[in-house]
């Protein structure tokens, strides 16, 4: 029953990182952007659906206002300072963005504070849910499986299936192409970048009531989300997929069970150690071995 | 030329006396400031190595600064103690001699550049840029979750590295031992540019597919310059954790990574003397900015935004385009 | 005719239906020039590729040398003797063109891993990289900057830093592309002079280059050879009159 709870608590962990690596990696392979600030709209995210269910006295009102509001925060963010840094090398890419870190995560730190804030689960999410005969589950974490589930099969239907998912595909292969056809690619990056900002808003949304919600909270999880990107294969939506639940699974269950594994071959003292220090590296080591095996992620998009 | 052997000259000048000017206007403080500038100099100087001179854009490089401090202050802790830092397969005892400590510091930086590099090697541009990350982030876990050593804690050092004479726990004395090693390091940079090795180096950075067609083995060259890099970078972290007599998780975080690479742009990428400006420059603008206010990163980001996009030579690419204009 | 310098037997590659090259035959004895012509598209690129080794071969064999390189990576290859230059000009844009050609001599020389001793002082790569730019006519511009250079001088440089490398075969990807008459004739005298000494496989669209150079001369249509031979008896055949003409016609 432990194993399932944490294969559910590993799925969960992976459709949030699916959310947050589906925006990044359509902007990777796109506008061949890395953008480091992607884990700040998902810490704006959270903290407006948590300022704005706290007025509302709503977790849903919170989520709805949260959502077009960090989307509009990333499109501004891209017509002001990312839109000139498409045709620069990913060097000044990293540096600027780095510098948008630092400023959101400062800016969210004047306007809020410097304590964590708390997004309850809604009411009718509090509760608890028994999937199997005895084997209870938080109702809300079942909640965001589900929803993680939607919003990634809607998300994979608008890549695969879609005229705009044909342009976003399309794009990510050949830009150039793209362009030349006709297609007015600043609103096409326009839209993709509000569409990931959002997709990022929902990741924090998600995990503010199982995290904290607080300053610099975007970039562990950012660099988890890279994390899937390397293993999924830049500009892939399957492979973000994949990866995503690959690493979300590999670290819950790493985490649950490795110290217990290390300890009964080992003895518990030194041995729980090095099983809590493997587990916090195992999904690093997962990235290592796809690379070594295929450099270029399981489903490598571009030629 | 005059102008820039006149600048150098003065700038070494004025480090040399640095500590003499300082106790004379009672602002003893600068030494241990000025101190943290040269270590922060020498992590960019490593950076350097592979980033400018080499275009492989590590983000990862803090994981070599903190595990060259971790390994000077965890042997220290050893020696303190005097338990053995591991036995088998052969007893390695802990050490408090910078003689000893340093280079095992350097030693660990290599090889754990050696295994980062070879892995992250076989990848380019944004994987790159992702995965030298994304191994920092793993060493940053490994070290918040080693209970033994503090855990997300850190680690305090309980006595400087000894040092043969020196007393590093002067600060002048300790100031003057990080000059000479960033000298030297200034020095060797200088001559690598221009030797075969660095000319390679160069040559791969402009254009690999050109170097391989004429015969270089270049991911060979590649990883020789990572592992140098790492070394180097950990040396600095040795240096750091004896300023501050303790080391944490956070000497290994993607902030300081960022940090050391801006440190390098900044000051100018494949230039000599970049990383050294660069750090002069980081450290003004963190101290004047964050007088005026606690939250000066809400300033420093928008302007190394502002850099990034109307700057891009960095500071010692200016002032060299400049003296070499003036010939 | 003596023992081949390169033997292609059976070269084939394809980009998912695209069959690029198509089961290649091709033989190159040495000092020999021999052109490979034929229509855009009709795989000379990716023949070049796979012959320089930075295209895998789907199937078929590379000797050179009277060994088999077929799955040798570049730079061994190059260290064999089998050097390369580009069609986009590949030189290093901030290194003078001493520096360029210096670069190329030290591939070989080795001593990749010195560290300390000043390379552009060091008689041993600067003088035999000076002899290469005095051999293409380039030594009066040794200290400019590469990218400072006329496109025909940059050309020139690319052959010297081939050159540089001691080869014993030169693949010459459109040696005269983007070139002027004028320079395009100053690249085939130079390449005449080096005729006899260094075996040339030459891709290239100036017929008049070609046929002032070439020994022989392979014809390219859709990743086959439809023809190889001397070239009055290319010009005569009518496959090749057919196919090549007939696309001419069109274009």
């Amino acid at each position: 029953m432990l194993l399932l709870e944490q294969i559910l608590n590993g799925l969960q962990l992976g459709v949030m990182l699916f959310l947050l690596a589906a925006g990044l990696t359509l902007v990777l392979g796109i506008m061949n952007l890395v953008n480091l600030a992607h884990g700040s709209l998902y810490m704006v995210g959270a903290f407006i659906a948590a300022s704005a269910a706290q007025w509302t006295d709503s977790f849903l009102l919170g989520l709805l206002i949260a959502l077009p509001a960090t989307a509009l925060v990333g499109i501004a963010v891209e017509a002001i300072a990312l839109r000139h840094l498409y045709d620069r090398d990913h060097l000044d890419q990293v540096l600027a963005t780095f510098g948008l870190i630092l400023f959101f995560n400062e800016a969210v730190a004047m306007i809020w504070g410097p304590r964590a804030l708390f997004l309850d689960p809604p009411s009718w999410l509090s509760g608890a849910v028994e999937i199997l005969p005895g084997a209870p589950y938080p109702a809300f974490r079942l909640a965001i499986l589900i929803l993680g589930l939607g919003v990634a099969g809607f998300l994979y239907w608008l890549v695969a299936r879609t005229r705009l998912g044909m342009l976003i595909r399309a794009g990510a292969s050949n830009r150039e192409m793209v362009g030349a056809l006709g297609v007015d690619i600043k609103r096409l990056y326009t839209l993709v970048f509000g569409l990931g900002a959002m997709l990022a808003a929902l990741a924090g949304v998600m995990a503010g009531p199982i995290y904290a919600v607080e300053t610099g909270m975007g970039e562990p999880v950012l660099i988890l989300a890279f994390v899937v990107i390397v293993i999924g294969g830049i500009g892939s939506i399957r492979g973000a997929l994949v990866g995503a639940v690959l690493v979300g699974t590999a670290d819950t269950l790493g985490r649950a069970f490795l110290p217990g594994l290390f300890g009964a071959m080992m003895g518990p003292a030194a041995a729980s150690g090095v099983g809590a220090a493997l587990a916090s590296m195992a999904i690093y080591i997962l990235m290592a071995a796809v690379l070594v095996w295929r450099p270029r992620g399981l489903f490598p998009a571009h030629g | 030329m005059n102008l820039r052997r006149a600048l150098l000259f003065g700038g070494l000048a004025f480090a040399l006396l640095l500590p003499l000017l300082a106790g004379a206007l009672g602002l003893d403080y600068a030494v241990g400031i000025a101190t943290r500038i040269l270590i922060l100099a020498l992590a960019g100087i490593g950076l350097n190595l592979i980033l400018g001179y080499g275009g492989m854009i590590s983000f990862g490089h803090a994981a070599f600064f903190g595990l060259g401090g971790y390994v000077v202050a965890i042997l220290s802790r050893h020696e303190m103690r005097g338990e053995p830092f591991m036995t088998w397969p052969f007893e390695v005892a802990g050490t408090d001699q910078a003689i000893l400590a340093w280079p095992a510091a350097m030693l660990a930086c290599a090889l754990a550049a050696l295994v980062i590099g070879a892995i992250s090697l076989r990848t380019s541009g944004l994987y790159f840029i992702m995965i030298t990350l994304a191994f920092a982030q793993m060493l940053f876990f490994f070290f918040v979750s080693l209970e033994t050593y503090g855990g997300d804690d850190g680690l305090s050092l309980l006595s400087r590295s000894a040092a043969g004479p020196l007393d590093l726990h002067d600060p002048a004395q300790f100031y003057y031992l990080v000059l000479v090693l960033v000298l030297i390091a200034l020095l060797a940079t200088a001559r690598w540019a221009n030797a075969r090795f660095g000319l390679a180096l160069q040559g791969i950075r402009d254009n690999e597919r050109r170097m391989r067609a004429l015969g270089f083995a270049t991911t060979r060259t590649k990883l020789t310059a990572f592992v140098i890099s790492g070394a180097i970078v950990g040396l600095a972290g040795a240096l750091m954790v004896n300023h501050t007599e303790f080391v944490s998780p956070a000497f290994l975080s993607w902030q300081r990574s960022g940090e050391i690479l801006v440190i390098v742009v900044l000051g100018g990428m494949g230039t000599v003397f970049g990383p050294l400006a660069g750090a002069v420059v980081f450290f003004m603008l963190e101290e004047v900015l964050s007088q005026w206010t606690q939250h000066w990163m809400v300033i420093f980001g928008p302007l190394l935004v502002l850099a990034v996009l109307f700057a891009k030579q960095g500071l010692w690419g200016l002032v060299a385009a400049k003296l070499d204009r003036r010939g | 005719m003596a023992e081949s310098l390169l033997k292609v037997t059976g070269l084939t590659k394809a980009y998912g239906a695209l069959v690029a090259c198509d089961g290649v035959d091709l033989d190159i004895a040495p000092g020999e020039v021999h052109a490979v012509i034929g229509p855009n598209g009709a795989g000379k690129t990716t023949l070049i590729g796979q012959l320089a080794g930075e295209l895998r071969p789907d199937s078929g064999r590379v000797s050179f040398a009277g060994r088999d390189i077929t799955h040798l990576p570049i730079h061994v290859r190059s260290a064999r003797g089998l050097a390369r230059s580009f069609q986009i000009t590949s030189v290093f844009p901030r290194f003078s063109a001493l520096d360029n050609v210096a670069l190329a001599v030290q591939a070989h020389a080795g001593g990749n891993f010195r560290f300390w001793a000043d390379a552009r002082k060091d008689s041993t790569l600067r003088d035999p990289a000076f002899a290469c730019l005095e051999r293409v006519g380039l030594a009066a511009r040794a200290k400019v900057p590469a990218r400072v250079l006329a496109h025909g001088e940059q050309r020139q440089l690319e052959l010297a830093m081939a050159l540089a490398t001691d080869p014993r075969l030169v693949l010459l990807d459109e040696p005269t592309a983007g070139m002027g008459r004028e320079d395009s004739a100053r690249m085939v005298t130079l390449l005449t002079g080096l005729k006899g000494k260094i075996a040339m496989l030459l891709v290239e669209h100036d017929m008049d280059a070609v046929f002032a150079l070439a020994d022989r001369i392979s014809v390219m249509v859709g990743g086959r050879v439809i023809a190889t031979g001397r070239p009055d008896e290319v010009r005569a055949n009518t496959e090749v009159r057919r196919a090549y003409l007939g696309e001419d016609e069109i274009a």
